[in-house]
């Protein structure tokens, strides 16, 4: 065995090549992401919690309007005394990213000073500033709600004239656009104003545990913490009630027919009181909480329950079976408090000293308070919010198909941001001198290539990293928020020689299972599970909830171990990896898996 | 001196009694009082001792000896012990020590013929600083009074083994107050049997528990002659985050004329886990409430009845290893709770 004193190398990003024919559609991306030679000096590694696929030229905004608020938050807001924010990279159409270490002692103290005066302030009023947070996250909802169809009518409206309102319909889509796009950007301000802060003071618990109790279990520490009455359970328990409802009402018996979302609402229309009854509860609860996506908000593609009825709908006649077998289906909520301090108590009892015991309760009365914005803005921020962003998006692609610039209005996310500015304007401009707009000779073609490139770029490996491996990973954010570590890029390293059945990624929930795999990349094929089968999806999230009672286990491509698949899965006490990178590419349907949930390790058996 | 002097029952025993009964007649006294379930027995005690040693120093002087032993002197330890050993065991028990003794085997033989565990149980041993634990010897599977009545007296001069003698020198024990009482027990012909700690051997936590446990009777995992199955379980939670289910390759069962040995075990039971997950749960909530009722981490050993299935003790003790290094908390309580996230957040913890 040869041996060498130089540690392995990931490979350095100039070495990182376009693949051939794909080379315009990565000229798409913005220069600002486009690696440069200075790149190869510094450490990056893939994204693919948050990005485990190939993204789109429009879909490219969700990591820059989230990496502008992270860097702003922890470089200039609350100044993290460590690091600054988050610099990011697109080739081929995945996202590399690289931390921003503060090293110098000195400007570690001077800014040591700012947190203080800054964080200190947000702990100590946490309250009153989340309070704040959701009034504020309200209205850039309602304000997003409020904007209009973009529409481009043949003559100004009469009434317009008449007021004199002076604006053209034209400039009221640049108007539109440039809302929906700023509102994008401000929500992610609002996404990470508490987030660091929030999850240092978890973090600070979870140390604390580690040390305490060094064989503690990542999920017994998330059990302690973790809020009864969050958010993220709202879309399934609403589920639940309807299911209870359709009983009570007595509408039950329409659910079992094989119906589309469509014909079982026109059918329970048509059947009188109950089934109106019915419909206005469906109503209730989709406004707001079926405005869940079925992925983590990075992708246009990732839907909501509200624009696809079938999902939600598909595990409606599963709960109002149990219903009828006298299930309340209600989560038990006082119980589970009860656990919940009973578990903090059990382990507060454990510890050694006095001076432990105060050391515990004041951290646990932090993690408590700074915990419902850690569990609770992901519904406001990357599914409500980001669907309306895209829902919108969607309408100018119908506008614009509509006026030959695509074949079909979802075409519109092949276009950056900046280039479908200049759809619209090109657009405005038509309508406005009443010749053709010049985009349906232009786009199209520029479509077809990107959607190819997609493909192409879906086929390739990219490695998890690039660049000097650092000594350590110290960078709070990158360890907070990806769990990366030096074992991590270790384990990368060696990952050539890792056994090629495995797939390795977050321990969301422990146990071990064994079972047929079921590659589940769509509502549609949902019905194909049975009882008892793995759940191998791209992201597992509340969505997902309603078929847990079905499946044995879950295996996601993305989430990391406080991602919502992670807490979902823990609540239902399902074994669950997430966060594999590829595990619905790289598991074939039918075969038999082994989940470690614990370890986070998937086996292909056979 | 009355039966009661000499024996006591464990119903009667607690660990204030240990002065007369040793620290494991003392543990299973407490054990079986505060509700856990070991197997039935009686102790001999300290007095029963003293009797036979009076009897034996009679015939020729026996503690002054010992007091007299240079602890480094090997050959003249390992001579003094063939000499003090034969000595004892040549000695015939006082007719009051062995008519109590025969009277206490008779009861726990009341309904059916039981084979015995001979235990030394020490009264120096099981201390909390227990290096001393171990020295002394135990028999099993001892089948009739006659052989029980021997091995007391066996146990009694293992007192008088090189290590014990020497042990003794080198910390200076006044012999005087040396005395060892004497377990004696129903054997459980365990299927499966193992120890447990409540706390973590390898890291010390005490939020989890290690249970170790092979077929048949302990005497194989305590003697390391075949690698247990291996489970750490959450104390509070029941979780097991450490399953390690090895090759099992022999086992230690009883013999029919007395004693125990080893035998192959079964190609299909080899890699099969001698526990199932609902009998670690019930060792788990006995391991709770005996930590809970000492107060203390405890090492306990365990079987499981192949008849009845019951989980018996069979010794508990404190856990001595971690709880001599506890001292220094992991943290302690600031002014401002916010400070606590320097840790996290870097730039100097206070």
């Amino acid at each position: 065995m040869p041996t060498s004193a130089k540690p392995k190398q990931f490979p350095l990003p100039s070495s990182l090549k376009v693949v051939p024919g794909t080379e315009r559609a990565q000229a798409a991306y913005p220069y600002y992401t486009q690696f440069e030679p200075a790149d190869d000096q510094r450490f990056w590694f893939y994204n693919s919690m948050h990005f485990p696929e190939p993204m789109s030229a429009f879909d490219m905004v969700t990591a820059e309007a989230a990496y502008c608020a992270l860097g702003a938050s922890n470089t200039r807001v609350h100044c993290l005394p460590t690091t600054l924010g988050i610099d990011h990279r697109i080739i081929n159409g995945r996202v590399y990213i690289g931390g921003n270490a503060v090293t110098d002692p000195k400007e570690i103290a001077r800014r040591l000073e700012e947190f203080k005066q800054r964080a200190f302030y947000y702990y100590a009023n946490w309250e009153r500033l989340y309070a704040q947070w959701r009034e504020k996250m309200m209205t850039l909802i309602t304000q997003a709600q409020q904007l209009p169809t973009p529409a481009l009518p043949e003559f100004e409206p009469l009434a317009n004239v008449h007021a004199g309102i002076g604006v053209a319909a034209n400039h009221r889509l640049l108007d539109t656009y440039q809302k929906t796009l700023e509102g994008y950007f401000r929500m992610w301000h609002h996404h990470f104003e508490f987030l660091l802060l929030g999850y240092g003071a978890y973090l600070t618990f979870f140390d604390f545990c580690k040390k305490a109790f060094p064989e503690i279990t990542d999920q017994t520490i998330a059990r302690m913490v973790a809020g009864i009455e969050a958010e993220i359970f709202r879309p399934d328990d609403e589920l639940r009630r309807l299911a209870r409802c359709a009983v009570e009402l007595q509408v039950d018996v329409h659910f079992g027919k094989q119906l589309s979302a469509h014909e079982l609402i026109e059918t329970l229309r048509m059947s009188g009181e109950g089934g109106h009854s019915w419909l206005k509860e469906l109503e209730s609860a989709r406004n707001p909480w079926f405005n869940i996506n079925v992925g983590d908000g990075f992708y246009h593609y990732h839907r909501a329950w509200n624009d696809d009825l079938s999902m939600p709908f598909a595990s409606l006649p599963d709960y109002i079976e149990r219903v009828r077998a006298g299930e309340s289906l209600e989560r038990p909520v006082e119980k589970l408090l009860a656990e919940r301090q009973q578990l903090i108590s059990d382990y507060r009892e454990l510890l050694s000293t006095d001076e432990d015991r105060a050391a515990y309760d004041q951290m646990i009365t932090l993690a408590h308070r700074v915990f419902p914005y850690v569990e609770g803005h992901k519904f406001y921020c990357e599914h409500w919010y980001t669907n309306l962003f895209f829902n919108k998006i969607r309408e100018f692609g119908t506008l614009l198909s509509q006026h030959g610039f695509f074949a079909h209005s979802e075409d519109v996310f092949h276009l950056t941001h900046y280039e479908l500015e200049s759809a619209i304007i090109d657009l405005m401009n038509a309508w406005s001198t009443g010749s053709a707009p010049r985009g349906p000779r232009v786009w199209p073609q520029v479509v077809a290539e990107r959607r190819a490139a997609l493909r192409e770029w879906a086929k390739h490996e990219t490695p998890p990293a690039l660049g000097a491996v650092p000594d350590v990973i110290d960078d709070p954010a990158i360890v907070m928020l990806w769990g990366i570590t030096r074992e991590t890029l270790d384990a990368w390293l060696s990952g050539g020689d890792r056994d090629p059945n495995e797939l390795h990624g977050f321990a969301a929930c422990r146990g071990v299972v064994e079972g047929t795999a079921r590659i589940v990349k769509s509502v549609e094929e949902i019905s194909r599970l049975q009882k008892g089968d793995i759940l191998v999806c791209q992201v597992t999230n509340p969505t997902w909830a309603p078929i847990f009672g079905k499946i044995s286990a879950a295996v996601s491509d993305i989430g990391g171990s406080m991602s919502h698949a992670a807490i979902v899965a823990r609540e239902y006490g399902l074994p669950a990896v997430v966060g594999t990178g590829n595990g619905t590419s790289r598991i074939k349907d039918g075969q038999r898996i082994r989940v470690d949930g614990g370890r986070g390790v998937v086996t292909i058996l056979q | 001196m009355s039966d009661s002097g000499l024996i006591g029952w464990f119903a009667e025993l607690g660990l204030k009694d240990r002065p007369q009964v040793g620290g494991k007649g003392g543990s299973l006294g407490e054990l079986e009082r505060a509700g856990i379930a070991v197997p039935p027995g009686f102790v001999i005690k300290t007095a029963a001792f003293e009797e036979f040693l009076a009897a034996v120093e009679r015939s020729a002087p026996l503690r002054a000896r010992v007091m007299a032993l240079d602890p480094e002197d090997l050959d003249s330890a390992t001579q003094l012990s063939q000499q003090l050993r034969a000595q004892i065991e040549a000695t015939p028990l006082p007719r009051s020590v062995s008519a109590a003794i025969s009277r206490a085997h008779a009861a726990l033989n009341e309904r059916s013929p039981v084979a015995v565990a001979v235990r030394s149980s020490a009264t120096t041993e099981d201390a909390a600083d227990a290096s001393f634990a171990g020295l002394q010897d135990t028999y099993l599977w001892v089948q009739n009074l006659a052989q029980c009545l021997d091995k007391v007296r066996s146990c009694w001069g293992s007192l008088y083994s090189v290590e014990s003698m020497t042990y003794r020198r080198r910390h200076g024990f006044a012999e005087h107050d040396v005395a060892m009482a004497v377990v004696v027990q129903t054997m459980v012909d365990a299927r499966t049997a193992g120890v447990m700690f409540t706390r973590s051997p390898l890291t010390g936590d005490r939020s989890v528990m290690a249970v170790e446990g092979a077929w048949g009777l302990g005497s194989a995992v305590v003697g390391g002659e075949v690698t247990p199955d291996r489970w750490v379980i959450g104390k509070i939670t029941g979780e097991i985050s450490v399953r390690e289910i090895s090759d099992k390759q022999i086992c230690h069962v009883p013999r029919s004329e007395g004693g125990i040995h080893s035998v192959a075990v079964s190609e299909s039971q080899r890699r099969m886990a001698c526990l199932s997950d609902e009998e670690l749960q019930a060792l788990r909530a006995i391991g709770r409430q005996v930590e809970r009722h000492y107060g203390r981490p405890q090492d306990i050993e365990w079987a499981v009845d192949r008849q009845s299935g019951a989980i018996l003790l069979l010794q508990s003790r404190p856990e001595t290893v971690w709880s001599s290094k506890e001292g220094a908390p992991v943290d302690r309580a600031v002014a401002d709770p916010s400070l606590h996230v320097l840790k996290i957040f870097g730039g100097g913890n206070r």
